[in-house]
């Protein structure tokens, strides 16, 4: 069954038609890369998926339902968590507090139940704590819970982004541009992360990425968009050798 | 920034003994004639000066929304609770009440519209609101527009006084430090990806604001019934702009620095009394310095308290 299905999205900026006519399904549990060349839409379609920005046409529907124009703090609470291109942590606050606030969202405890400080407020408190600590030895970062978010290397930043997202429950997680900045170690060892995190919580994932071994390597199926429309859509075998996408990428042939 | 909470009984009755004593050491000083009317008045403003301070600091510093109207939910608060034990001549704890729901009120009307603006906007928006308090109080003839209110009871003795700031400190210190407080910190990092894990940003922004101006509003009400007298005039943009110094000065998002801010502004104020004529100049420049020096305030986004004591005494927790 599909999770989510996008029709006729459509997004301009001005004059500028950054989305158009975007349509696409998503599987459950499938594992879904959206590339391009840059300036293509791909961060638009993210934006417009996760209620950053509103489409100007189209709908979007997630889990049999519209969600279409929702604001953000909603689509997340369907169950639609992303990271950034450009890495948003709450940089001045603790490693703990990043994945405590993604928490927040479910907390157990009443806002007055924490003005008295009843015994509910510590239990809750406790799980949420206890709950964080678990995503945070997932992502090996529970020795670094103290820690201020900017103070960690870049690496570990991604990887405290992912286990943020992660902690908010989604079924469908999407990642910008994850192994953005990272050496080939590296992202080697984040395409296993993606594969065991998708395991471990039955997640449908939706990455974009340039980096083509990464793309390739983990996706089964993948969209290209250019100048905000889909040109090709398949699996990686069928996208590495489809004409339009390398002419997208490298230009046409002069004959 | 906080570790995860625990009740602790043993703390929890040393913290109860300080205050008790605090409590007891000052009001006995007091009725043993041994604290004049000088020192009570400063110990009122001061008392009045934290309520003040810790509360817009929910506002600016925690939540990150810079707000310049707080002297406008004072304001609301002292001519509530006025209304109520002056004019209606009911208990002050019913003065005290319809003051913080007032307030409260106030801040909800004004913040719904106004915390959609961001940074300088919201500002001047505060400010605008801040002002149109004042200036509708001056026209209400129930009041006695700008004359004011005279002949208030003094009511704000001193356990009134201890009891709201501890209560003030007690509620915002809570809050903060739950995942709630989280939520409204999270605004102040990054309002979009705080939106994005599922913050419903305006919610907090509202909660925050409605909160501290109950607070600015309780203040009022104190305010009210210590000085007898209360203008639309004492409520304007100035004063608002005194309590901003204060969580300045003591650190953004810093409730400990908000406290000691409130206290050094206001002896600071009273000791400059003695020398009027260069009194704005030696405030601005010791302003000017602590700005220069330190820029975060004075204890930054970092609190005084258990953590730092427990440290002192070689607790390794």
């Amino acid at each position: 069954m599909s999770v989510m299905i996008i029709e006729h999205l459509h997004k301009s900026f001005g004059g500028l038609s950054a989305v158009l006519d975007f349509n696409a399904y998503l599987e459950e549990q499938e594992l879904i890369g959206l590339i391009g060349p840059n300036g293509a839409g791909k961060t638009t379609v993210f934006n417009l998926i996760t209620g950053v920005y509103k489409p100007d046409e189209g709908t979007i529907r997630f889990a049999g339902q519209n969600i279409t124009g929702l604001p953000p703090y909603e689509i997340c609470s369907r169950g639609i968590a992303r990271t950034f291109q450009n890495i948003r942590l709450f940089k001045d606050l603790t490693v703990l507090d990043n994945v405590r606030i993604a928490l927040h969202k479910d907390v157990q405890y009443p806002l007055l139940s924490a003005v008295f400080r009843s015994p509910g407020f510590f239990k809750g408190e406790a799980d949420i704590r206890k709950e964080a600590d678990e995503f945070l030895e997932i992502f090996n970062l529970a020795d670094k819970r103290d820690e201020i978010a900017s103070n960690l290397p870049y690496g570990e930043q991604r990887r405290l982004e992912i286990a943020r997202a992660l902690a908010t429950h989604p079924r469908l997680l999407i990642l910008d541009e994850p192994a953005a900045g990272m050496n080939p170690q590296e992202t080697a060892e984040l395409m296993e992360l993606i594969r065991s995190i998708r395991q471990q919580f039955n997640l449908t994932i939706l990455l974009i990425e340039h980096d083509m071994s990464l793309v390739m390597g983990v996706c089964e199926r993948i969209y290209v968009l250019d100048y905000g429309q889909i040109i090709a859509e398949g699996s990686p075998e069928e996208i590495r050798n489809n004409k339009r996408v390398i002419e997208a990428y490298l230009g046409e042939e002069v004959s | 920034m906080q570790k995860t909470q625990h009740f602790k009984p043993v703390q929890f009755i040393i913290e109860v003994g300080i205050l008790v004593v605090i409590f007891t050491l000052v009001q006995y000083l007091i009725s043993a004639g041994l604290l004049n009317q000088y020192y009570q008045i400063n110990l009122a403003s001061i008392c009045i000066n934290i309520i003040l301070a810790v509360s817009l600091n929910l506002i600016n510093g925690f939540t990150g929304q810079l707000s310049l109207g707080h002297a406008g939910f004072m304001a609301v608060g002292a001519y509530a609770s006025v209304i109520m034990t002056t004019y209606m001549e009911l208990p002050f704890i019913v003065g005290i009440i319809a003051a913080c729901l007032a307030a409260a009120l106030a801040g909800f009307i004004i913040g719904v519209p106004t915390l959609r603006l961001r940074g300088d906007y919201l500002a001047i928006a505060t400010l605008g609101f801040g002002e149109i308090i004042r200036v509708v109080l001056q026209n209400i003839d129930y009041v006695n527009g700008p004359a004011g209110i005279m002949g208030i009871s003094k009511l704000s003795t001193w356990p009134w006084l201890f009891g709201s700031v501890v209560i003030t400190i007690l509620v915002i210190v809570n809050l903060v430090n739950s995942s709630y407080g989280r939520a409204i910190i999270s605004v102040r990092e990054d309002e979009v990806a705080a939106e994005l894990m599922g913050v419903n940003t305006t919610k907090y922004k509202v909660l925050a604001f409605v909160v501290g101006a109950m607070f600015a509003g309780l203040a009022g009400a104190l305010y009210a019934h210590y000085f007898y007298i209360i203008k639309p005039e004492t409520f304007n943009f100035m004063k608002s702009f005194d309590i901003l110094v204060m969580v300045v000065l003591g650190g953004l998002g810093s409730t400990t620095g908000a406290i000691i801010a409130a206290i050094f502004i206001t002896v600071l104020t009273a000791a400059l009394q003695s020398f009027p004529a260069i009194r704005m100049i030696l405030y601005a420049v010791i302003l000017v310095t602590v700005m220069i020096y330190r820029p975060q305030g004075l204890m930054g986004n970092r609190e005084l308290g258990r953590r730092t004591f427990g440290r002192l005494w070689g607790d390794k927790k």
